[in-house]
Formats: structure tokens, sequence, C-alpha cells
């Protein structure tokens, strides 16, 4: 059994295999009994891919694809209704409460907003010390060290200083400083980063995104990161996967997914970024209409209403994901043409 | 858009300030600037840099605690500080109007996309009779993308680019001159953004509307002004056409944020630029130049006196004594080429 192999072995830390998650829509009873059936909202249907040890692996999409849905699956806060997670070889649907407590320990999660992460009338000492306190209560001589130490690490100098602060006398840069600190101070081997800079001004962006790089380095850790934006995803991930309303578009080395984009949503997406050169303004006109509802996906290729290249079969016919480059797979039935 | 047509509006010396427990906070501080008939002005700069107060200020929307302190803004050369009420509801209802990031604030959540349609042009125009007023409908919705099935929808059925879309309808059928649109695409999707954007640019193109495109966001502005103005913490730092501002940015600050600015480009090996610091905090603002704690290339004169917005090349200001001269400064002062 894979659970057995010692980690070295796993060259993946995180296997997601024909993940699903339908969110049953909230009826009254004689809506549904009228409709005859329950809907539900198919947050996540069939999605694979591989997180390899060490790497960063980039869930980019629009809003409503399912990219948190699918963060919050691989590491166990929510159970799939299909498919299964395997965390470094354990399969996390066969481990009971304890196991996965144990296992919780190995991974961390960074929000979005760190106001709303932080308790405000905790120091920021205190919120950080949490996780050791809960996970590692045999240590307890040790976590003030640790504490220090992760606080200097994370820039918020001097350590003694600064944990003995509330969130709100420090600025945004910093809170989201101390929410990195209080996810890498047990030592996570994997690390959710949900949106983690999406707040913050460009400015302090160019220092987190830095921050995250080296610190990814410094602890050995691998990065599940979540973001809507592929322009900071570029200086961040070593690999990136397209997701469109549940399904996986288009996966592969994040260099070659951007320079040869071979899914036409990819194309979308990568021509919609605004960029920062008025020499260089989008030509491109955009596909049609909005991402449709997540409760009755379009039959067959998900993106074929909007679609510019559009044929029969795609309405018909579902496209697997298909390697049509060296570490680089898109689902799409002519995305041939783009090679 | 040429130089000899008077500008729609004249910004002179404005300051706006809110009174807080800490003091009162200088979130627009002395800032002068013209908006040119019919072009885009992209306005950007960090958070909490003033700018919907800047904007909010244009329509003499700010509440208290915060007030406008200083200045005199110029509509069409009238100065709107001095409007009584009524003269008030009639530059706000047809002269110029507002786009905001949450257009459900701005939309009546009990009517229709129609009726907010109807009305718009009842106010603009009280006499319109029903069959052109249907005529003026239908065009309007064809200009903008918006769905015939969706005239019946009501703003909390539409998804976030309709609403946007809505906004911009009621702005045009109130023949607005001008339009502020204060982040009001920060909360769409990309595609959905660029969409938008192309929209904007169209209604500019074939109205005539001159728009103030507010936003954190130096590559949209890239993407669709004609100028830019930036602010920091209060002042306005730069002012100028868009490629000049990208490809020769003059402002220690511009240069900063443009070279911070991530992109998708691949080749480009280049690394984000990582300004020291975070943008101060308005009540207590640094003395001087606001950006002289963060700036690589401050001088003595730099903390004690405030630079003016000086025209260093035609057509472009700057906020900087790295181009102005003065008695205590011993550096010298950079030419700019025009
Ligand atoms: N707990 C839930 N109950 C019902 N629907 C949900 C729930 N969580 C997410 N969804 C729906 O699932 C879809 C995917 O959401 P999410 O994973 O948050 O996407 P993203 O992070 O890409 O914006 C959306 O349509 C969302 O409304
Ligand atoms: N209603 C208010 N009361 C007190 N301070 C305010 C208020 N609105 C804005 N400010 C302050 O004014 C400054 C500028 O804010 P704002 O105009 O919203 O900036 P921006 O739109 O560039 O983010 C900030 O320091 C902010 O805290
Ligand atoms: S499968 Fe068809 S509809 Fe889907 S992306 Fe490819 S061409 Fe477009
Ligand atoms: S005035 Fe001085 S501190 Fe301010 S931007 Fe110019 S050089 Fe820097
Ligand atoms: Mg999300
Ligand atoms: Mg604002």
């Amino acid at each position: 059994m894979n659970a057995q192999l010692s980690p070295q072995l796993q060259d993946n830390l995180v296997e997601i295999q024909d993940l699903k998650k339908w969110f049953p829509v909230q009826k009254s009873f004689l809506d549904q009994l009228l409709a005859g059936r329950k809907d539900f909202v198919r947050a996540v249907d069939g999605v694979s891919f591989n997180i390899r040890r060490g790497e960063a692996f980039g869930l980019a999409g629009e809003s409503g694809s399912g990219k948190t849905t699918i963060g919050r699956l691989a590491i166990g806060l929510e159970t799939p209704t299909e498919g299964k997670v395997l965390f470094d070889g354990i399969d996390l649907g066969r481990q009971n409460e304890r196991e996965l407590r144990h296992l919780r320990r190995r991974m961390q999660v960074i929000f979005q907003d760190p106001m709303a992460s932080l308790n405000p009338r905790m120091t920021l000492g205190d919120s950080v010390v949490q996780g050791l306190k809960i996970h590692y209560p045999e240590a307890a001589e040790k976590h003030r060290d640790t504490l220090l130490d992760i606080f200097e690490r994370v820039g918020l100098s001097p350590a003694r200083y600064f944990i003995n602060k509330y969130p709100h006398q420090i600025s945004g840069g910093q809170r989201q400083r101390v929410v990195i600190a209080r996810a890498l101070i047990t030592r996570p081997d994997l690390v959710l980063a949900d949106e983690p800079i999406a707040m913050a001004d460009v400015s302090v962006r160019a220092l987190l995104l830095e921050l995250m790089v080296q610190l990814k380095q410094e602890f050995n850790l691998t990065y599940l990161f979540i973001t809507h934006d592929l322009a900071t995803a570029k200086y961040i991930c070593d690999r990136i996967g397209i997701l469109y309303l549940g399904r996986m578009a288009e996966i592969g080395d994040l260099k070659e997914v951007y320079s040869h984009p071979l899914h036409p949503y990819t194309q979308a997406l990568m021509a919609a970024v605004p960029v920062p050169d008025p020499h260089k303004r989008r030509t491109q006109t955009m596909p049609a209409g909005e991402i449709p509802n997540p409760i009755n996906p379009p039959s067959g290729c998900r993106f074929h209403p909007r679609c510019p290249i559009a044929q029969a079969i795609c309405s018909q016919e579902e496209p697997e994901l298909r390697e049509l480059r060296p570490g680089h797979q898109a689902a799409c039935h002519f995305a041939e043409q783009f090679l | 858009m040429n130089d000899t047509t008077p500008p729609l509006v004249q910004i002179r010396d404005l300051s706006v300030t809110y009174k807080t427990r800490l003091g009162d906070t200088s979130a627009v501080d002395k800032v002068s600037f013209d908006i040119r008939r019919g072009e885009i002005l992209g306005l950007v700069g960090e958070s909490g840099c003033g700018k919907s107060t800047l904007g909010k200020a244009l329509l003499r929307m700010i509440m208290p605690p915060g007030r406008i302190s200083a200045g005199q803004i110029l509509f069409n050369g009238e100065d709107i500080l001095t409007f009584d009420d009524k003269r008030l509801r009639d530059y706000r209802g047809r002269q110029a109007s507002m786009i905001f990031q949450d257009p459900m604030t701005s939309l009546n959540p009990v009517q229709t996309v129609e009726q907010h349609l109807t009305e718009a042009i009842q106010v603009h125009d009280a006499g319109a009779e029903s069959q052109s007023m249907a005529r003026r409908i239908q065009a309007l919705i064809e200009r903008l993308g918006i769905m015939q099935s969706r005239l019946a929808s009501y703003p909390h059925q539409l998804s976030g680019g309709m609403r946007q879309r809505v906004m911009i309808g009621l702005g045009l059928v109130l023949n607005a001159g001008l339009i502020i649109a204060d982040e009001a695409t920060t909360s769409l999707d990309v595609i959905v953004e660029a969409k938008l954007v192309d929209q904007l640019r169209e209604i500019r193109d074939v109205y005539g509307v001159t728009i103030l495109a507010i936003t954190h966001n130096i590559a949209l502005v890239a993407e669709m002004a004609d100028r830019v103005a930036v602010m920091y913490a209060g002042n306005l730092v730069e002012l100028g056409e868009v490629n000049r501002i990208f490809d020769r940015p003059l402002h220690p600050y511009t240069q900063g944020l443009l070279a911070s600015v991530p992109t998708t480009e691949i080749n480009e090996r280049k690394e984000l630029y990582k300004m020291p610091g975070e943008p101060p905090n308005l009540a207590r603002p640094p003395s001087g130049c606001r950006f002289h704690p963060r700036c690589p290339v401050a001088m003595p004169i730099c903390s004690r006196y405030r630079p003016g917005l000086n025209e260093a090349a035609p057509g472009h200001w700057v906020h900087c004594w790295l181009y102005q001269d003065h008695p205590e400064k011993e550096e010298k002062t950079l030419k700019v080429a025009a």
C-alpha cells in the first residue's frame, strides 16, 4: 500500500484523482417537489493533477471556477463527492479524525484577507504560536524561541517588539507577514495559499512575493498557490493549471503554458490580462458572454457557448486532457491547430 | 482634444480633509489639474492615496466627517463649490455621473433595468414619449451588449459585469459630459473587465464623453487612458500623456510603481522592483515631499519643503525636487527633454 512507502519515494506530495465536489442547492421543500429533482452546484467536476514535492503549483481561473473548493479538498477541509486526494501517498478519505489531525500539522493555509483571519483581541505572538500549542503541546518550552525565530524570518524584526502588538497597530503588509508566519511556524510540508496577496498594493505585493519564494526555499515547502491573477502567478509558480467551470482546461509548466497557450479559454484569459505598456494594447476581441452557471454546465466542452472555434462535436463530447507538448496538456478537441 | 479647447474640468489647489480621532486626515492635498474634453484620464495610485476622495469631491459628494477644505473645481468654467442645491442636483443629474466598484449601492433593488433606464430618460427629457423612449432604450442596450431579456431583470439577478453596463447606460442616458468610473472594473474577472474597458473606450469614441478612470491597477491605465495622473499620499505627483508616463516616468514613485507591476511576459527576465516601506497614514503625513521616507534618491531639501507640481516638459507635470530649483537645494536640477 502507498501509505507504507517512505516519503522520499513519493515524487508527488499531493495526488488529486477524478475529484468531484457537488454542493446541494438550497431550495425550499416545495420548490424541490415541483422541480422533481435535486440540483447541485458542480463546483469541482472531475479534476486530476499532481503537486510535486518542492514545487509551487498554481491554480488559476476566474471566480467561481472551483479554485477555493479544490484547495479545501486538497487539505482535507472538505470531503469529496467523488474521487480522492492522496497526501504523501495517504488517502485522506480513509483516515479517521485523529489521523487526519495528525496529518494536518503538515498542511497550512494562508488566506486572502489578513484582517479577517487574525483575532483583533489577540497579540500577534499569541495568534502565531497557537498552531504550535495545538499540534506540539509537548514541546512547550521551545515555543517562544520558535516564535521569535519565525517573526524574524518573515521580516517582522525585532521580533520581541512585534509579538506584543495587535493587528490594528501594524500595516497591511505587516499583517500579511504575520499570517505567513502563523502558517509556517509548525513547519508544514504543504502550504495552501488562497489568493494570499490579492489585497496588497503593488509596491507591497512585490515584497511579499519575494518573501514567499525565499521562505519556500528555506523551509523546503510545497505550495498550492491559488490566484485569479496570471501575472502574479508567474513570479512564484513552477507549474500551473487553468480551471474553467470546475474542470481543468489546461495544465503544464508555467513558462510552457504562458508562451504557448493551447486552450482557447487560456488564450482568452492571457489576452485579457492588461499589459502595463500602452504600446502593446490588446486588439483581440473577448469571448462572448460570461461564465455560465455551474448548476447546469454546458454539455460537451463547457467552454463551447463562448468558444470562437467551436465545432458541432464540442457541444456533444467532453474533451479529455491530452499531452500535446512535453509536460503540457490541454482539454480541447481542436488544440492541434495551435501547436 | 487639442490644447485650444478649454478643459471640461479645472481643479485648483483642492484639499479635502477628514476629521478623525487622530486628528485631520489630509486625504487630498492642494491638488491641481485639468480634465480635457473627450479624454480618458486615468487616475492611479495605491489604496488610501485619495483617489476616491478626489472623485467624490468632483461631484461634491464628500460627506462628514470629510469636507472640502480649500480650492476650486471649475466645470465648464463654473465653480461647482458655489452651486446652490438646485443647481447641484442638476449638475449631478445631467452633467456628471459616477460608476462605483459596487454598482449595487447605486441601483435600486426593486427596480428593473428597464425602469432604471426609463426613469433616467425622464429625468433628462421630461417630455419624452413612450415610443421614442422604447427606441432609445433599444439603441442603448444594443450598444452596451445588454440582452433584451435582461430589461426585465432586477439588479441582483445580473452579473457584476452586466450591472456595470447598466450603470454606464444610465450615465449615457443622462448625456453626462463627465463619467467618473471609480474602480468600476476592480471586482470583475479579467475577461469581463477587458470587455468593460472596450465598452468605455467605445462610448468615448461614439458619444465624446469625458471619462475619469480611477483605478489602483496601473496596467489597466496603460490599456485605456489617453493621459495619466499619479497620486501618492494625497498629492498629485505626476501627470502626462500615457506614452510619456510609461516610457519616461519622472517621479521616483511612478518609476518604482511601474517597475513593480507584474506581467505575464515570459521572456522578461527582469525582477520586480521592491519598493521599501508602505504608504503613510495621512493623519500624520511625512513633512515636505510625502514620498521622502521611501524615496531612493531623496535629498536634504525633500523632507523640509513641499515641491510644487511643475511642468518639466511640455504637457508633462511632476511634483518632485529633482526637477525644481530652490535656494536651499545644492543638488543639480535635472533637465527633461521635450
Ligand atoms: N459551501 C458551498 N455551498 C454551495 N456552493 C458553493 C460552496 N462553496 C463554493 N460553492 C460554489 O462552487 C463554485 C466554485 O466556488 P469556489 O471554489 O469558491 O471558486 P473560486 O475559488 O474559483 O472562486 C461557485 O459557484 C460557488 O458558488
Ligand atoms: N469617511 C472617511 N472618514 C475618515 N477617513 C477617510 C474617509 N474616507 C477616506 N478616508 C481616508 O482618506 C484617505 C484617502 O482615502 P480614499 O480617497 O478612499 O483613497 P483611495 O480611493 O485612493 O483608496 C485614506 O487615508 C482614508 O483612510
Ligand atoms: S473543445 Fe471545442 S469548444 Fe472546447 S475549447 Fe476546444 S474548440 Fe472550443
Ligand atoms: S521630492 Fe525628493 S523625496 Fe520627493 S520624490 Fe522627489 S527626490 Fe524623492
Ligand atoms: Mg476562491
Ligand atoms: Mg478608492
